[in-house]
């Protein structure tokens, strides 16, 4: 600080950062994404540990033995009703069963009009029932309990894990070691399921659901695993993780999984991809990186993959455990998955305090090794230290003239407040457009064009977004004439510190968001005047903007699980990904939507304006 | 009048207490043991003791040392006459009675111990007496009771009133505490067999062994001491020690999953003789179902109708003072088959549950859930609820709804928390509409501890206790108010004033609510981080940002400076 305190040394300090600036922005870049790209290699990660006591010395004897009958329920509960057909779940004869297995059951009906239709689900007014069966724990007094969940929906045939599920309950209510109430759960509708079921149990509403109380509950909730097995031949297990607003569960349980997985002998996989051993090969490391590379661009989604994702806004820790028919010649039967989950249901129940005692924040590049916070919070860091950097630039430059009209230099006075003000207010009031209009004006749009509702939504979506980039940019000058020097130096240098502010609170949340972010719109924002080519800057910038991130993300993440799609294809799923967006935020409450609307495209277009300044 | 009635109900006329005619004439103590098994609905089996002991003698005479004891354990006679305690209750529970399953239980206790004491007038100093009896009764029980101090312990003003002889009502020598986290397990078993005359020896007691005792679904044992008549005109008072033991064996884990009981299944061991200090030791079997849905072996003549929670019961008595119960075996198993298909929900009369709403750890809403099945009467229910400090309650959040309607309630006695003193205590007067659901809700803000006051494992939550619901429930048949005439100890324990009407106490569940808690695991990184941050990273940025800075003028060397003295002095320019 003595540097910064010495008038003399302070000036050398920053006219070196003055002067320096470009080369050391461009450093900082390359090394954040360098930085960022050597996350995923091996000698650079950590070996995943248990972290949590309880679940870690005790060891459990897995006994599950009644696989087969599970596959028999599962063929009785297909055919005659259909479990997840047409028909809906059928409800009295799961009720029924779980009784049977003396549980205590209890049903919860819910109905949700979606803002406009899912067209990938195609579902708009959706009804159904969710049925759970709580095990009551011997001499408990029904403080704690665990929650599995198995998705039963229409078009998904998940009467295998139902099946399991139950064969489950048979088995643990016949234990006698159990400390916490143990919740199965068979949810219809998938996430609109478990999510009336959650605002059911926390008696909350926040997203305008429709739902029958709960009669039965079993105290606080302190873990849930949800059993996906789509096919009749499972080959491997994939673990997936990331959740709503891309919230993660504890680290510890994923170590749990992979625990067992070892122990049984079990095909693990994250992100459908299996481990490999050799680090030190090209295809080794770009295996990890690949996998890493999935977790950031699905935790960025900030969607729930699955139905644990809408546990953890509870504060319950909760992963998928999905089943996979990767035709190997190895299969994993019913009995051996039955055990996976008794073992992690038995350490669950071994534990005294909710799971908190390893990492939160963590990137995976593969099941046995992880990135914690503090490795990877600096690949960010040196992509937010540049907009810093030219902000102090900016400032320097903005302050240098002051000192030289004491010479009797003429030089014109600071630009008005209205300057500045009137491009950020008209931004935010494009973003605040961008957020509401799309679902508002659905009805309007279905009139006067020939297209359906969730199209109309996705393309006003697009209109509005484009309009935007026509809009603001004449405004100023209409106000107060022509744009000064000054002025747009002013306004790039709030637009900057606002990136700046709104990134590093993204990736504190949600790190692949901020850095993903991050990297397209750092380069082109830290180096916008109004004094460069503009056909070709408004092209670049147009390029780099958050809409097309998404565009590029839909494309490298089909790229990467091995789906690769034509251009048209991308598109239309690019649409889906908005309109996807757009429902998560009206029926989960994700958060990505309105940042993107509201902040992030606002923040853009204040950069826009930069480059049309004159 | 309807609390005065529900309060008057629960406190005692001492004309009513004359449940000890049947004692021989001239002893001084008489001890009795009784057992109720009770096959429940779901298939599961409730085990009921009950050990009386009964000493017609007064402890707290003053000038009057009570020296010789004999039925009466020794320990207790000591602790009742040093702290001048007029009533004591004190219950461990293990587990939670599930009344949807099971039915209304003969003693309702809650999750976790228990404790409840009426001082006698006389007493001074209640709570240093209440201190050192809490100490006291943690020795002899060997249970943490002694975690009990002024910030769980509450003086009830209507729900708590004596069971025994007299009809005190100044809450101010009342003092009741719970502990929902108490663990109970063999070593608070052993202390209370100890208690008995016949210890596990002989009688009952020898079917209390723990490894089958907590092989079970619930498990409660307490310890009750009152003051009753000595005889039907009420001329002297005598004082009853009730022990009781209540089990509920599992049919999927203890039963592996056969409807066929017996008592060696139950308990590893069968009845062989009564203890030989008792007066009466019987084997009640309530065959009320019977034979549609069980059949009892080896079937008795003996035949008892009781009416016990406002349904009449019939039960099989197995006198164990007569040898022919025993048989030819010289050992008594009873068998029950059951035939019947359970498993449907119960609706009890009087229902209660509780749980924490809303996510996040800033607030919450407590919901306290009350049904009442009765298809066509209404009645008043007193709710007691006891919450910790740190659970702040906006106490304006009240409300109380039945049938989306608000439900004032007749009487409200809220005593506010203070900060690590004092709960805070919500007793209420709530009127149920017939078939109906009253939802009591209350909102609260977590407060946020002093990092000495976490306690070891913070990120379990902490617990907050059950709330207390007392009714008078109307009764199905005429209920038996005459005490004149023999009746099983499991139906006398709370008196009975009226014939339309029964008392029920219900506890719903605790609660384990999670606080803001510092994550405890990096205390260094985080206390040095902090503080270096805010030292000087802080400190110099403010100086930085709040000082103007100037260039000092280099000094001059001194000889240039004693010749620029002698210029201004000449009035030459100066040297620079």
């Amino acid at each position: 600080m003595g540097l910064l305190s010495d008038p003399n040394r302070r000036k050398a300090l920053t006219g070196l950062l003055t002067r320096l600036n470009t080369p050391i922005c461009i450093v900082c870049y390359l090394a954040g994404i360098v930085w960022f790209m050597g996350l995923a290699f091996e000698p650079f990660t950590l070996r995943t540990y248990m972290s949590e006591n309880a679940m870690g010395s005790t060891m459990v004897e897995e006994r599950f033995s009644s696989g087969e009958r599970a596959l028999s329920l599962a063929k009785e509960f297909d055919p005659p009703s259909a479990c997840c057909g047409l028909n809906g779940m059928p409800v009295e004869w799961l009720v029924k069963a779980m009784q049977s297995r003396g549980l205590e059951v209890f049903t919860q009906s819910f109905s949700r009009k979606l803002p406009f239709p899912d067209e990938n689900k195609e579902r708009y007014m959706v009804r159904g029932t969710n049925v759970y069966g709580i095990l009551r724990a011997p001499r408990a007094p029904r403080t704690e309990a665990l929650v599995i969940t198995a998705p039963c929906s229409p078009g998904n045939t998940n009467n295998q894990a139902v099946a399991l599920l139950l064969a489950l309950a048979q088995y643990f209510r016949n234990q006698i070691y159990w400390a916490k109430d143990i919740i199965f759960l068979v949810n219809e509708h998938d996430l609109i399921g478990t999510q009336a079921w959650l605002e059911g149990y926390h008696h909350t509403n926040i997203t305008g659901m429709e739902y029958s109380p709960l009669q039965g509950r079993a105290g606080s909730i302190q873990a849930a695993l949800s059993l996906e097995l789509s096919s009749d031949v499972i080959t491997s297990l994939d673990l997936v993780l990331e959740g709503l607003n891309g919230q993660l569960p504890n680290l510890d349980l994923a170590n749990l999984f992979y625990a067992f997985c070892q122990k049984l002998g079990v095909l693990c996989t994250i992100q459908g991809k299996l481990q490999r051993n050799d680090w030190d090969t090209a295809e080794g490391y770009t295996h990890a990186a690949q996998t890493m590379m999935l977790m950031v661009l699905k935790q960025a989604c900030g969607r729930s993959w699955g139905d644990h994702g809408l546990f953890l806004r509870y504060h319950i820790e909760a992963a998928s455990v999905r089943g996979i028919n990767s035709f190997r010649h190895y299969k994993t039967d019913a009995t051996t998955i039955g055990r996976l989950l008794e073992g992690m249901v038995r350490k669950l129940n071994n534990l005294l305090e909710r799971l908190h005692q390893s990492y939160f924040f963590y990137l995976l590049p593969s099941l046995s090794r992880f990135v914690s916070i503090g490795y990877y919070m600096p690949a960010f860091g040196l992509l937010a230290v540049i907009l810093l950097l030219r902000a102090l630039d900016l400032w320097v430059h903005l302050g240098a003239p002051a000192l030289a009209a004491v010479d009797g230099v003429t030089e014109p006075s600071s630009p008005g407040v209205l300057t500045v003000l009137t491009p950020v207010v008209i931004s935010h009031l494009t973003g605040v457009a961008l957020y509401l209009l799309p679902v508002h004006l659905q009805e309007m749009a279905v009139e006067h064009f020939p297209v359906s509702e969730t199209e109309a939504v996705v393309l006003t979506a697009i209109a509005i977004y484009t309009a935007g980039l026509a809009l603001p940019h004449n405004t100023q000058r209409l106000l107060s004439g022509e744009g000064t020097e000054q002025g747009w130096k002013v306004l790039k240098l709030t637009a900057l510190l606002y990136l700046a502010v709104l990134l590093g609170c993204t990736a504190l949340i949600n790190f692949s968001l901020g850095f993903i972010l991050a990297v397209t719109l750092v380069p082109i924002t830290a180096s916008i005047t109004p004094h460069m080519p503009k056909a070709l800057y408004a092209v670049v910038m147009v390029l780099l903007s958050p809409a097309f991130t998404i565009l590029y993300c839909v494309f490298i993440y089909q790229e990467l699980i091995e789906a690769p799609v034509s251009v048209s294809e991308g598109w239309m799923l690019f649409l889906s990904v908005i309109s996807q967006g757009i429902l998560d935020h009206a029926l989960y409450g994700s958060l990505v939507y309105p940042l993107l609307a509201l902040f992030i495209y606002p923040c853009w277009l204040m950069f826009w304006n930069i480059l049309f300044w004159n | 009048f309807r609390l005065s009635s529900l309060i008057g109900h629960i406190s005692t006329c001492p004309s009513l207490i004359g449940q000890c005619c049947q004692r021989h004439p001239g002893s001084v103590d008489e001890f009795q043991e009784e057992l109720v098994i009770r096959p429940l609905h779901s298939g599961d089996i409730y085990a009921s003791f009950q050990f009386r002991t009964l000493w017609d003698t007064d402890f707290l005479q003053e000038g009057q040392k009570v020296s010789h004891y004999r039925l009466f354990p020794k320990s207790l006679g000591q602790v009742l006459s040093k702290f001048s305690v007029r009533e004591l209750h004190i219950s461990f529970t293990q587990g939670f009675w599930r009344t949807m399953q099971w039915g209304q239980p003969f003693i309702p206790s809650p999750p976790g111990a228990e404790l409840w004491v009426w001082f006698h007038d006389t007493v001074s100093d209640v709570d240093g007496n209440w201190k050192e009896l809490t100490n006291v009764l943690s020795g002899i029980f060997c249970a943490s009771l002694n975690f009990i101090d002024l910030t769980n312990t509450v003086q009830p003003s209507a729900s708590f009133k004596p069971l025994g002889l007299g009809n005190a009502t100044d809450h101010r020598f009342l003092r009741y505490a719970t502990l929902p986290r108490e663990i109970v397990c063999t070593e608070n078993l052993t202390p209370w067999k100890k208690l008995l005359p016949c210890g596990s020896k002989a009688g009952l007691a020898v079917l209390l062994k723990s490894e089958k005792l907590f092989h079970s679904s619930f498990h409660s044992q307490a310890v009750h001491i009152r003051p009753v008549c000595q005889d039907e005109q009420c001329t002297s008072k005598a004082w009853e020690l009730r022990q009781t033991l209540n089990v509920v064996f599992d049919l999927y884990t203890a039963g592996q999953g056969k409807k066929e009981w017996s008592l060696f299944k139950m308990f590893s061991r069968t009845l062989t003789e009564a203890c030989p200090l008792a007066t009466s030791s019987k084997v009640y079997v309530d065959i009320t179902d019977n034979p549609e849905l069980f059949e009892l072996s080896p079937a008795t003549p003996l035949l008892s109708q009781a009416v016990v929670l406002g349904d009449r019961r019939t039960y099989s008595v197995f006198d164990l003072t007569r040898a022919e119960t025993f048989g030819q075996l010289r050992s008594l198993n009873l068998l029950l088959r059951w035939k019947g298909d359970g498993g449907e929900m119960l609706r009890p009369l009087l229902h209660a549950e509780r749980y924490v709403a809303g996510f996040g750890l800033q607030t919450g809403e407590i919901h306290t859930v009350i049904y009442n099945n009765h298809p066509y009467r209404a009645f008043p229910v007193l709710l007691m609820d006891s919450v910790p400090w740190y659970l702040q309650l906006y106490i304006h959040t009240l409300t109380v709804t039945s049938k989306s309607r608000d439900n004032k309630p007749s009487y409200i006695h809220y005593q506010p928390a203070k900060d690590r003193h004092r709960p805070h205590l919500l007793e209420m007067l709530i009127q149920l509409p017939p078939h109906s659901m009253t939802e009591v809700t209350v909102q609260f803000e977590r407060a946020l501890l002093k990092w000495t006051e976490y306690t070891p494992d913070p990120n379990h939550g902490f617990y907050v206790g059950s709330s207390v619901v007392s009714a008078l429930v109307p009764s199905m048949v005429a209920m038996n108010t005459n005490f004149t005439q023999d009746q099983p100890l499991f139906s006398s324990f709370v008196p009975v004033k009226e014939e339309s009407s029964y008392f029920v106490r219900v506890y719903t569940e605790p609660l384990l609510v999670n606080l803001p808690t510092p994550d405890f695991s990096m205390p260094y990184n985080v206390i040095c981080l902090t503080c270096t941050v805010v030292a000087v990273g802080y400190g110099s940025f403010y100086n930085l940002l709040t000082r103007t800075f100037q260039v000092d003028e280099p000094s001059l060397p001194l000889a240039k400076r004693l010749a620029n003295l002698i210029r201004r002095i000449r009035g030459v320019p100066l040297l620079t």
